[in-house]
């Protein structure tokens, strides 16, 4: 069986290489940068979760001294034509390959791919297939697409780190309940009286929490428990199908316009090598808010059915 | 109100433009040491989140393949190529990935495309030679302008399509949610009221697109 780890030691191996190629150019920072990552990658399990706590710290220090930056290549002047785009579309390719066909294959009697995780199994697999096909195309060697792999990952720097640890930020709050604190705040504030107000106060709350957590399943429970559940449903007699899918994708639309959401914003602003880090959000901006006030119309006039 | 200390450091970092990741770091130690959670303990809770939210960084695995190609040229190839179909504006090539974005998601296929795997080489350089093509040479904010608008136009179309799709992980986390509180639901009934607001989301950010061939033939809108 193809396990996650696997993919999780292909992803250490080539952060590994990333780290050389720093230190080769006496990048001292980012070498360790991200050689403590690949540890993290190659070895993450066998350590004890708090030490793995203190190395994610060190990480993060790390990335605030300033990891620098590689300078970028101009494209070789050799023409290899439409052969080019092959290995490019070979990822989607591949990853839906192996979704669609090999998620139930088996082999004597256990699957191919990790059941729980046959998603992100087959992308990992897409990713070598296409670099198998790259490699071939371009006829160089591994080596080579490491490097230049690590000059992009040098690119987008200490934002590839951003959303891991917003991840683990997440489970520090339910850790410390914060979202409870966030839910009995709205509640005290908010008069619930009406059924306007209170679409207004779980819509408008899952969004603003949503783009403080910087994931909207963080959110959910916390709002529909807090204020949903209690007021709209109970109180006002929404029905809970709308509510919860509304709600879910009310905060959606705060997750397009936070930070916090960096795997979405922040990390595609550092790997489309935008000059402001918020092109992104602000790209965003007006469809977020329109379709805002469309969900908490929607809610208004749908729940209540 | 002492758990809020956290959100206050992160609202705080973000408005004075301190570094994002050191930001986190301290907001989760402080809302930690807010909450009385002992070092050792808090340190195990960060390190066994990490561990278990390590696939975000799976991207990564693309860049070898990216980073290759793009050195041998494929941006200058997929951009040629674009050069040469006249029907293809900036506008009409978002909207289109907007369209199968949102159907692939719908579909259960969100990992298909996305900012590493599609965005950055192909569909980025894709929109920069459609508008240099009708227009000319585009200043540099501008075209920074457009690659904002092709991650955007990913994110839209992964967002609102994936909440239709029925073993999509969000529709089960309602499902769950609800059923805790003894209320059962089908995951089919929750994702058939994703579908207005997939719709809206279409029809919003489908118009700002095809809004943007139009601004882009004017040079004081878009330089």
């Amino acid at each position: 069986m193809i396990r996650l780890q696997f993919i999780y030691l292909f992803a250490g191996v080539f952060l590994a290489w990333g780290a050389v190629a720093a230190l080769r150019r006496a990048r001292w920072t980012s070498g360790l940068f991200w050689g403590l990552l690949a540890v993290a990658f190659l070895a993450g399990e066998k350590l004890n979760p708090a030490a793995l706590g203190g190395l994610v710290l060190v990480l993060a220090v790390l990335a605030a001294l300033g990891l620098g930056s590689a300078k970028p290549r101009e494209p070789e002047a050799t023409r290899l034509g439409g052969a080019l785009l092959v290995p490019a579309l070979l990822i989607p390719a591949l990853t839906l390959v192996g979704v669609l066909g090999l998620k139930n294959v088996s082999f004597a009697g256990r699957a191919l791919l990790e059941p729980a995780n046959a998603t992100l199994v087959s992308l990992g697999l897409a990713c070598a297939g296409a670099l198998v096909a790259a490699l071939a195309i371009t006829r160089r060697g591994p080596v080579e697409a490491a490097t230049e792999g690590s000059r992009l990952l040098d690119a987008i720097g200490w934002a590839a780190l951003l959303p891991l640890l917003l991840a683990t930020l997440g489970s520090v709050f339910s850790a410390c309940g914060v979202g409870q604190a966030v839910a009995t705040l709205v509640r005290s504030v908010v008069p619930m009286d009406s059924r306007l107000v209170a679409v207004l106060a779980y819509g408008l709350g899952m969004a603003l929490l949503t783009a403080i957590m910087g994931n909207a399943f963080a959110a959910f429970p916390v709002m529909t428990a807090g204020v949903a559940l209690p007021l709209l449903v109970k109180v006002h007699g929404a029905h809970p199908a709308v509510v919860g899918a509304i709600g879910m994708l009310t905060g959606y639309c705060g997750t397009l316009l936070t930070p916090m959401a960096a795997n979405f914003n922040i990390v595609p602003a550092a790997l489309l090598e935008l000059k402001d880090p918020n092109g992104v959000i602000k790209a965003q901006v007006p469809t977020a808010l329109c379709l805002l006030c469309v969900n908490l119309a929607l809610m208004y006039f749908l729940a209540f059915l | 109100m002492k758990p809020l200390l956290g959100i206050l450091v992160v609202i705080l970092g973000f408005a004075f433009k301190v570094n994002p990741v050191l930001v986190v770091a301290v907001a989760a130690v402080v809302t930690g040491w807010a909450a009385g959670l002992p070092v050792v303990k808090l340190l195990a809770v960060i390190g066994s989140a990490f561990l278990k939210n390590r696939f975000l960084l799976l991207f990564v695995l693309t860049l070898p393949v990216i980073g290759l190609l793009e050195r041998h040229g494929l941006k200058e190839e997929v951009q040629g190529r674009v050069a040469r179909l006249k029907a293809a504006t900036a506008g009409r090539l978002l909207l289109l990935y907007l369209l199968l974005r949102q159907v692939a998601s719908a579909l259960g296929l969100t990992s298909l495309c996305g900012h590493p795997q599609t965005v950055r080489p192909l569909l980025a350089p894709m929109v920069e030679a459609a508008a240099q093509r009708s227009r000319g040479p585009l200043q540099p904010a501008t075209l920074e302008r457009l690659r904002a608008l092709a991650a955007a136009t990913d994110n839209v179309g992964l967002f609102f399509g994936e909440d239709i799709f029925v073993a999509f992980g969000g529709v089960l986390l309602v499902q769950s949610f609800f059923r805790d509180q003894n209320i059962p639901l089908e995951p089919f009934q929750i994702a058939l009221w994703g579908i207005p607001t997939a719709v809206a989301a279409f029809l919003i950010h489908g118009f700002r697109l095809w809004r943007l061939d139009r601004k882009l033939a004017d040079p004081k809108e878009m330089p």
